[in-house]
């Protein structure tokens, strides 16, 4: 087993989100063909595969955003926060404001407590006042991810959170989402940066062309491999080879 | 929608750059396009000599007196005259391109125009570097030339006709400070009348001839004053307007420039403000049932809407201090302007649909509000009827025309003021619709 961080428990008894036989078109071509996923209360589960694979597709389904051309997403949470690949904030307007916009949009019971929640949670208080457009990439993605938990979701759904980030802020960021699964939220996450699937993900999902691959932990593909104890990320190529993707 | 339109105004308040420019900008544009409708061209310099000494200038046709220098204010009124001492002068400030163009008055133009058997001539001489300025001069010389040659046949013709009925009725006449008595074929008839009485029958009848021809001569001078009045004024012009409104270049150059003004800042607001949502990323995760896509196009449309209608506004009291213009009618112009306002908005939201940011959508914006405004500007007879019917279709489906006839109608009482409103109004649900359609591709 390589370096995996100490990750909570997680309550399999308590399914927060379950989709089944997801099926996605454009045009003629098929981004998702009948993809099943099912997480449990505070588990973290990594969505990973190749570019083009259907990661985002996923996701934006899990939000909402899109919908699927068949199957179902058979347990929904009442609450689910996404966070976009490229932050969604307005760089004109400061941290704080734009939490406000999003806690008031939200219909957060009480914005303003919602708000110090928020910058107490992604520690920016002192960077409260300004305005997103000057922040470094790190902090915009927490600022990010902070309007993504801004309605206190069951499951929060990530597309390459840590995109774009130094090591430093990457590890800040994942201390961050630990924090959070520890609390019980489920977090869903699409990475291309395998080594953080490894380390981050009670549950691993593989995805190649629309089509899932393989569901397990990432202890579980390094057996299917027989690549147990070498570099992750080669047992991740090296299952794709086996399977022809 | 509420914190939407605070989040756009606040974040409109910290770009004062690109609120400044678009402000700014429209209202110079449109300034200038006004200006440039309602005013001539500069008035170009002509040398001019006058070859009429003071007394000379004046001439004297049957007794009445015409000053010819008086006659240079109609002919220059439209040229900036450069007097100068000598015809060479005149060619030699031509030729330097001091002017652009020279006029010289010959000395002989009253003495010509006195003996009324020859012509009196101008000389004129152009300098060719500017076409334009060129084709100006002479357009304005031979106008101008035109209307005092026929203020001098009037005059002319007055005279040939006062002659002529003293010809006929006979009367004093003066000449060189004497009068003379002129008999006239009225009384010499009389004349001839009595003298025939006295005279034998065989004599009567060669006198009775004359008498026939001083009664044919007098009958057929009485004819003349019509014959001489359709000489110093051939062709009457008796104007009527068939189509269009009564607006004066003055009115409509406001009504042009106030139009202008709200296309630009209503089409660059919306269009920018719907690609910010897609710029920032923000545009998913509102439509994520944050806000419906309906109701993000209406924040769109009316924050562009109010803004513009209220730089509007307040550009045309900045224009009243100038121009006349009718404050009772104040309502109408904000229902003009809210009518175009939000049509041009509807346009800026299909535009914003098309860009990913906001510079692609206001260069965008920028691109189709400058043709739309020309085409609608094209008159009637300028191109071929087929094309202007093109033209006037193009018009028809963009809110350029229609908002400048709502505030043409508003601002001037011009008339079709509901007409307008009502053809806006199915621009606005004809772009609304096309940009809610638009949309569903936007979150792609």
């Amino acid at each position: 087993m390589s370096d995996s961080a100490n990750l909570p428990e997680v309550e399999t008894l308590t399914t927060t989100i379950a989709a089944s036989d997801l099926v996605k078109r454009y045009g003629e071509r098929l981004a998702l063909r009948g993809v099943s996923l099912t997480a449990g209360r505070g588990e973290l589960v990594a969505v990973i595969g190749p570019n083009g694979a259907g990661k985002t597709t996923l996701l934006s389904i899990l939000a909402g955003i899109q919908r699927p051309d068949e199957g179902t997403i058979s347990v929904e949470p009442t609450r689910v926060g996404w966070v976009p690949q490229q932050p969604a904030l307005y760089g004109k307007l400061t941290v704080a404001e734009n939490l406000m916009l999003f806690a008031r949009l939200e219909r957060a019971p009480d914005p303003k407590a919602t708000v110090e929640r928020m910058l107490e949670l992604t520690d920016l208080r002192d960077r409260s006042g300004d305005q997103v457009g000057t922040l470094s990439g790190g902090n915009r993605q927490r600022v990010n991810i902070a309007i993504g938990l801004l309605a206190e979701p069951e499951v929060l759904l990530l597309d390459e959170p840590s995109t774009g980030l130094d090591p430093r802020q990457r590890e800040r960021l994942w201390e961050f989402i630990l924090r959070l699964a520890e609390t019980g939220t489920t977090v869903v996450y699409a990475t291309h940066h395998i080594p953080e699937a490894d380390r981050y993900a009670n549950q691993l999902i593989v995805l190649a062309d629309g089509e899932r691959v393989f569901d397990g932990s990432p202890r579980e593909l390094e057996q299917a491999t027989g690549t147990t104890g070498l570099d992750f990320e080669r047992a991740f190529v090296e299952y794709l080879q086996q399977r022809g993707h | 929608m509420a914190w939407l339109l605070l989040k756009d105004l606040r974040i409109l308040r910290r770009s004062p750059l690109m609120v400044a420019l678009l402000v700014i900008y429209p209202i110079v544009i449109a300034v200038l396009i006004g200006f440039a409708l309602s005013r001539g061209p500069d008035k170009p310099k002509v040398a001019f000599y006058n070859g009429l000494s003071v007394s000379a200038s004046t001439i004297e046709l049957g007794g009445q007196k015409l000053n010819l220098a008086g006659e240079e204010g109609a002919l220059f009124k439209d040229i900036d005259v450069v007097e100068v001492d000598s015809p060479a002068a005149v060619r030699q400030k031509v030729r330097d391109g001091a002017v652009l163009a020279g006029i010289v008055i010959p000395k002989d133009l009253a003495s010509n125009l006195q003996s009324t058997l020859e012509s009196g001539k101008l000389q004129v001489f152009y300098n060719s570097e500017d076409p334009a300025k060129q084709a100006y001069v002479e357009n304005t010389i031979e106008a101008q030339v035109k209307a005092a040659n026929a203020s001098l046949t009037k005059r002319i013709a007055e005279e040939a006709l006062r002659l002529l009925n003293l010809i006929g009725d006979g009367g004093t006449y003066n000449f060189l400070g004497q009068d003379f008595d002129v008999l006239g074929l009225k009384r010499a008839e009389a004349i001839l009348d009595d003298a025939r009485a006295s005279l034998p029958p065989p004599k009567r009848e060669e006198l009775d001839e004359v008498i026939d021809f001083t009664d044919l001569a007098r009958d057929n001078l009485s004819f003349s004053d019509d014959v001489l009045n359709v000489v110093g004024e051939p062709i009457k012009v008796s104007s009527r307007s068939l189509s269009g409104g009564r607006t004066s270049l003055d009115e409509f150059a406001v009504a042009l420039a106030a139009s202008v003004s709200l296309m630009f800042i209503t089409l660059l607001l919306a269009a920018g403000m719907l690609a910010v949502e897609r710029e920032e990323n923000a545009f998913p995760r509102l439509v994520r049932g944050l806000v419906s896509r309906s109701a993000l196009l209406a924040e769109k449309a009316g924050l562009a809407a109010v803004c513009s209608t209220a730089v509007c506004l307040l550009m045309l009291m900045g224009l009243g201090l100038f121009v006349d213009l009718d404050w009772s009618r104040f309502a109408l112009w904000v229902v003009a302007m809210a009518g175009g306002a939000l049509a041009f908005a509807a346009l800026g939201l299909a535009i914003g649909t098309l860009a990913r940011e906001v510079r692609a959508a206001s260069l965008l914006a920028f691109m189709l509000a400058l043709p739309l405004a020309f085409l609608a500007l094209v008159p009637s007879g300028a191109v071929a009827p087929a094309l202007y019917d093109v033209i006037r279709a193009v018009s028809a489906v963009f809110p350029f025309k229609p908002t400048l006839d709502a505030l043409d109608a508003a601002l001037n009482d011009a008339g079709g003021l509901g007409t307008a409103l009502l053809h806006l109004a199915a621009l606005v649900v004809a772009f609304g619709a096309l940009s809610r359609l638009a949309l569903r591709r936007f979150a792609a």
